[in-house]
């Protein structure tokens, strides 16, 4: 059995590594992009090692725009399935006060992984068949005051997504959106997050695998955030606005 | 964070780290005293230091295998289990397991593990070819039986004491299938169970249960259990299509602490005498998958809680062959007259290869027992202490929770020698609670 190769954009990430694991545990040959991808070397070997599949590693950087179909004509094959774990949290304040800061968190979050994604998806839909999928956030589902640069431009890229799964539904093309909430990962290392709604990172991989299995839309990996999240947005503005959340 | 060994005895307050990059690493242990932690099997407070301990469960890649000579490359955090679900479907496995496939390949390291197939194969050091270790000064030194010799020796049984172990290069061993041909004979007394162990030398695996409540005639009741690897031409047809799919053991966990006073001897005796009976009745030769064999255990998970909230304490001795005997009937009457009824008892014949500078096995054999935490217990293993002494034994660091600094030092006459290389190295950065209660 030749099981269709998988890009994942963000390959260093833990989520990013995460699903290498697990899409390669299911034979998939991996192809990890990442910006220094050679430091990946030692992945490649873990996951060649334990999996028995062909792991590539490629140059990638998501604010090099100009770059991305070259990328993507420099991969050994079209992948079946895409999936983009790209981002940066930033910091909050910082982009509050340097337009620099928040530009990069936009460019980041939003205008690389949409362009990226987008580019992939005219590939899959010429070829009529393909998975994208999108690793966004809950924090673009309503802007607050502690994380709106950020969240903002997981909004972008959500409703991005939204549009892309609109178009491109009758293509033979499965969008998914990824929404995973709390992840214990490298990003919020130090963070005190509440042990219920954090998941692990293997944890999101088993659970976006199986929602690629099951063609699914939207994925809130822990069920509990789809329910705290439609209770936040909710929220009328003129209260929302006095909350400190 | 509250953390403990399996044992869950003694729990303290420590700092944990988790580094996800040497440099991460290089920078916790110049903070001072540090201890690598594996995957806390240990069952005391070996892989525990208030200060700064040190998990290694995310520097856990796979980074090498050679199909030619079976030399795996590992990471000091990738588990034995990883190392099994990998490699045996491809015919491998490792060539010496303890009770558990949950313990990282580090720890296995540091604790020179021995397995049922010690008193022929040795411990897991004798196949690891060479170690990449951190030491004292923050340089990363490959050490092997040719480069760096001493330091070699001393870090296979070293419990972490000469710094942190990175990444371990061993030999897998092949196999031909999943399944292990076990033959479980009867031993009505401790006579029958040593003779059995020593008529059977040339078996690759075994090891007894050993019903420690059974005194008078019946003392040291076992069963010993032989096994070895099946070859394809052992297996049923139906199994020699796909040698190495054995069935997928359920994981069930225990979901609390059983209440105090549930393992007492009379729950113990009725265990035993029906485990036994048990045994016999399935003496014979039987086909087992490698699982079931070498980790009956792990098919509960969180098995230490059924000692209850107060934890579990581990006694495990090693007798050298002449004394072995009368140490064994010794200790035996003192924990049947004790009624303090052990669940798990195991008894071992260990063999003469030679291990690393510290590690625990010598050529005799070895007693291994559980019981529940209590002001009784622990003053029964004070007196088993005295017995294992008297006979010229030495205790299992992996499973010590409360020896004395003294003890040990009656118990081994290597002590000075580690000491020494602890200090030549400039290990001093590197100490557990157990290695200061011990005054390593």
């Amino acid at each position: 059995m030749t099981a269709d190769p998988v890009l994942v954009l963000g390959g260093k990430s833990d989520i990013g590594l995460a699903l290498a694991h697990r899409f390669a545990a299911a034979g998939h040959p991996i192809q990890l992009a990442a910006r220094d991808a050679a430091a990946l070397a030692a992945d490649k070997a873990d996951i060649e090692l334990r999996h028995g599949v062909t792991v590539t590693l490629h140059e990638l950087d998501i604010l090099a725009t100009e770059s991305f179909a070259a990328f993507l004509d420099s991969l050994p094959a079209l992948p079946g399935t895409a999936v983009c774990v790209v981002g940066l949290l930033g910091d909050q304040a910082k982009s509050e006060a340097d337009a620099e800061a928040a530009t990069l968190t936009f460019r980041s979050n939003f205008e690389g992984p949409a362009l990226l994604t987008g580019l992939i998806a005219n590939r899959f839909e010429q070829r009529g068949s393909g998975t994208l999928v999108g690793i966004s956030s809950v924090a673009g589902e309503r802007g607050r005051a502690s994380n709106y640069v950020y969240g903002s431009a997981k909004a972008g890229y959500t409703a991005f997504l939204s549009g892309l799964r609109n178009r491109l539904a009758k293509k033979g093309v499965q969008v998914l959106t990824v929404l995973p909430g709390f992840v214990a990962t490298r990003m919020t290392a130090g963070m005190d997050l509440p042990a219920k709604l954090t998941a692990q990172p293997a944890e999101v991989a088993g659970a976006v695998f199986k929602a690629v299995g099951a063609g699914r839309n939207v994925l809130y990996v822990k069920p509990v955030w789809w329910a705290i999240m439609t209770i936040i947005r909710a929220i009328p503005e003129r209260i929302f606005k006095g909350m400190s959340i | 964070m509250m953390i403990s060994g399996w044992g869950r005895y003694p729990r303290q307050d420590c700092v944990v780290h988790s580094p996800r990059s040497e440099a991460d690493l290089r920078g916790l242990v110049e903070r001072g005293p540090a201890i690598a932690r594996g995957n806390g099997r240990g069952y005391g407070d070996c892989a525990q230091q208030p200060a700064n301990t040190v998990s290694m469960l995310k520097l856990n890649r796979m980074l090498a295998f050679d199909a030619d000579t079976g030399l795996l490359v590992v990471e000091a955090g990738v588990l034995l289990a990883e190392v099994i679900d990998a490699f045996l479907p491809r015919g491998w496995f490792p060539p010496v397991t303890p009770g558990t496939k949950f313990v990282t390949l580090g720890g296995m390291v540091a604790a020179d593990v021995h397995g049922k197939n010690h008193h022929r194969d040795g411990s897991f050091g004798r196949f690891v070819a060479w170690l990449d270790l951190l030491d004292g000064t923050g340089e990363v030194r490959r050490c092997s039986a040719q480069s760096d010799p001493e330091l070699f020796a001393a870090t296979i049984g070293g419990m972490g004491l000469t710094g942190v172990i990175l990444r371990v290069a061993f030999h897998l061993q092949r196999v031909e299938s999943g399944w292990i041909r076990q033959t479980t004979l009867p031993a009505p007394d401790l006579d029958t169970a040593m003779r059995l162990f020593e008529d059977h030398a040339d078996v690759p695996y075994s090891v007894a249960w050993i019903d420690c409540l059974a005194g008078g005639r019946s003392l040291g009741r076992s069963a010993i259990m032989l096994g070895e690897h099946a070859v394809a031409a052992d297996l049923p047809e139906a199994l020699r299509m796909a040698p190495f799919r054995t069935p997928r053991r359920k994981l069930r966990n225990v979901p609390f602490d059983a209440p105090a006073g549930l393992l007492n001897g009379l729950t113990v005796r009725a265990f035993n005498a029906v485990y036994y009976r048990r045994q016999v009745m399935k003496r014979g030769l039987q086909l087992v998958d490698w699982d079931s064999y070498f980790y009956p255990l792990d098919a509960l998970g969180q098995w230490n809680r059924i000692y209850g909230g107060r934890g579990l304490l581990q006694f495990q001795c090693a007798l050298p062959l002449a004394s072995a005997r009368a140490g064994l009937a010794e200790l035996l009457a003192a924990i049947s007259a004790s009624g303090q009824g052990s669940f798990l008892a195991v008894l071992k014949r260990l063999g003469g290869l030679p291990g690393g500078t510290f590690s625990f096995p010598l050529d005799g054999y070895t007693l291994a027992l559980d019981f529940p935490v209590s002001a009784k217990v622990l003053a029964l293993m004070e007196r088993l202490d005295a017995i294992v002494l008297a006979h010229g034994g030495r205790f299992y660091l992996a499973k010590d929770s409360r020896m004395s600094a003294a003890t040990l030092r009656a118990s081994d006459r290597r002590v000075p020698q580690f000491l020494a290389l602890r200090q030549a190295e400039g290990a001093a950065a590197f100490a557990s609670s157990q290695s200061e209660r011990l005054e390593l």
